[in-house]
């Protein structure tokens, strides 16, 4: 059903876990099956220096969350922005189709956790 | 690796003994039934032995069995047969919120031809209140369709009990027993109902056969028009080699039953009593006792179905679950979200179904890797109390 390299982050996913009174947090709910992900950020001149998430969902749920913050660690924050659920889900040589929205998921974390960065600082 | 296979509510192995009886029927004996010459009468001897030895098995007459394709055919059969035989007499159909797509599907599809279907609840446990059925029956009621045992959490219908109060008002009652045949007692004539669905993969037989028991003297049209095999009741030239499967494999699940069930019921629980001391955050699906012997059924709070069935299969064990993310639906199961259990919770439900070859040692390995399983998912899981100590 999932390709090896889905497998290899499903089973030894990157970066899990939590960080610390982290600059960004950002928590998405997936409307289709329930699923959560969150995801947390530490940021340093503008870019990601550590990046962790946790989540509560299927295969491809935890290998697109791995994926994402793979993705992203020591990128700048606009880079960071520009991953979209679609880079994601290449970036894992692809998904079955029914399960393309899990990676809306993790996509829709990140982002979700730059902006409460942005926020938190503008304030 | 340890291959340990539990999900025999999926389907079961073909029983050695049953392949044997098959084989003939696959190769020299490959006659059609309704010929006259010797192939075609050994062929019709051979479906009229597999008649006798399932009707045997249900308490049933040979004359009142019809096969079929399988599980799906036979309930399909029951419930448009009845409501296209007694459509004058009333359109009113009684069912449960817990049964299978294969009555379910059929039940919505006879709404949008003009029947009104009542879909009866059931309690936590997944039981349906008699009391229920006897408010629901109206006189418009020509069918009552309840299940013998839940596929998904094994729970076993008071079906006796249901019959009596539909036939004391004179409707007929169906009974999908696909799960319950060969694994517990079954004795049509004292249960009292109708018709009632069997299947062969899920007894040790073949896949793409079964049977609808019809009590002689039931209103019931035929599903399938053409040639006249099985009298007239299901046309289209038989699947000798699966109804010869079936046949055995009723015989062999009338013989081994007691053992099956005292076999059955030790390992399950084991299983039970082993999961639920080892891992914290765990509820039994479906009642206690009154369950399929056979079978398990779990919801792991804060961890996923499809993830728990990934791992469990890295380690060699075959098991299903409800979870909306196995779903092509993407929806949670039915049958748990009809127990009131919320959506969060049927998300981490797992369901282990045992068969005559499982082992003490199967039940031991699973309880020696599900747990690290559940610990592992939970470390990642954003809704694992205390989650955030440590990064894994
Ligand atoms: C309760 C129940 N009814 C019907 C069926 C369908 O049987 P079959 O697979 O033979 O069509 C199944 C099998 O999954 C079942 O568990
Ligand atoms: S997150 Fe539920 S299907 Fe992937």
């Amino acid at each position: 059903m999932y390709n090896e390299k889905v497998m290899d982050h499903f089973l030894h996913p990157r970066n899990v876990g939590e960080i610390e009174n982290p600059d960004g947090v950002g928590q998405v709910g997936n409307p289709v099956c329930g699923d959560i992900m969150k995801i947390f950020l530490r940021i340093k001149d503008g870019r990601i220096e550590d990046i962790k998430f946790k989540t509560f969902g299927c295969g491809a749920a935890i290998a697109t969350s791995s994926m994402v913050t793979e993705l992203v660690k020591g990128k700048s924050l606009e880079e960071a922005m520009a991953v979209s659920n679609k880079v994601v889900a290449e970036a894992l040589g692809g998904l079955p189709p029914q399960k393309l929205h899990c990676s809306n998921l993790a996509a829709d974390a990140l982002h979700a956790a730059i902006e409460d960065y942005k926020k938190k600082k503008a304030n | 690796m340890r291959r340990v296979y539990l999900d025999h509510a999926a389907t079961t192995p073909v029983h050695p003994e049953v392949l044997e009886e098959m084989l003939p029927y696959l190769k020299e004996e490959f006659g059609n039934p309704s010929s006259i010459y010797s192939w075609g009468r050994e062929a019709k001897a051979a479906v009229e032995k597999a008649r006798t030895r399932l009707a045997n098995l249900l308490g049933a007459d040979p004359a009142e069995i019809v096969f079929t394709s399988g599980g799906t055919e036979a309930d399909n059969f029951a419930l448009r047969g009845v409501a296209a035989a007694n459509r004058q007499r009333g359109n009113h159909i009684i069912t449960t919120k817990i049964e299978h797509h294969a009555i379910l599907h059929t039940a919505e599809q006879l709404e949008k031809e003009g029947f009104r279907v009542t879909y009866l609840p059931v309690d936590k446990y997944g039981l349906v209140r008699p009391e229920d059925l006897e408010e629901a029956l109206t006189p418009d009621t020509i069918l009552v369709s309840i299940m013998f045992a839940n596929n998904e959490i094994g729970t076993i219908e008071p079906i006796a009990e249901l019959a009596r109060i539909a036939k004391s008002k004179g409707v007929i009652f169906h009974t999908d027993a696909v799960q319950a045949v060969g694994n517990v007692p079954i004795n049509v004539k004292e249960l009292g109902v109708d018709l009632l669905s069997l299947s062969g993969h899920k007894i040790y037989g073949p896949k793409g056969v079964g049977a609808l028991y019809i009590r002689r003297g039931t209103r019931i049209e035929p599903l399938l028009l053409g040639g006249a095999q099985e009298r007239k009741w299901r046309a289209g030239t038989e699947n000798v080699p699966g109804i010869v499967g079936l046949g055995k494999a009723a015989e062999l699940a009338a013989r081994e039953l007691p053992q099956r069930i005292k076999h059955l019921t030790e390992l399950r629980d084991l299983l039970i009593e082993g999961i639920l001391e080892k891992i914290d955050y765990v509820r039994l699906n479906g009642h206690r006792t009154q369950r399929l012997p056979g079978n398990a059924n779990f919801c792991f709070e804060f961890v996923e179905g499809e993830s728990l069935l990934l791992n469990l299969d890295l380690a060699g064990i075959a098991a299903s679950s409800g979870s909306a993310c196995t779903s092509g639906s993407l929806e949670p199961s039915h049958v748990l979200t009809a127990l009131g259990i919320p959506p969060e919770i049927a998300h981490g439900s797992l369901r282990l179904t045992l068969g005559r070859n499982n082992t003490r040692e199967d039940v031991e390995y699973v309880l020696s890797v599900l747990p690290d399983i559940v610990a592992k998912l939970r470390a990642m899981s954003p809704l694992t109390p205390g989650g955030g100590k440590e990064n894994v």
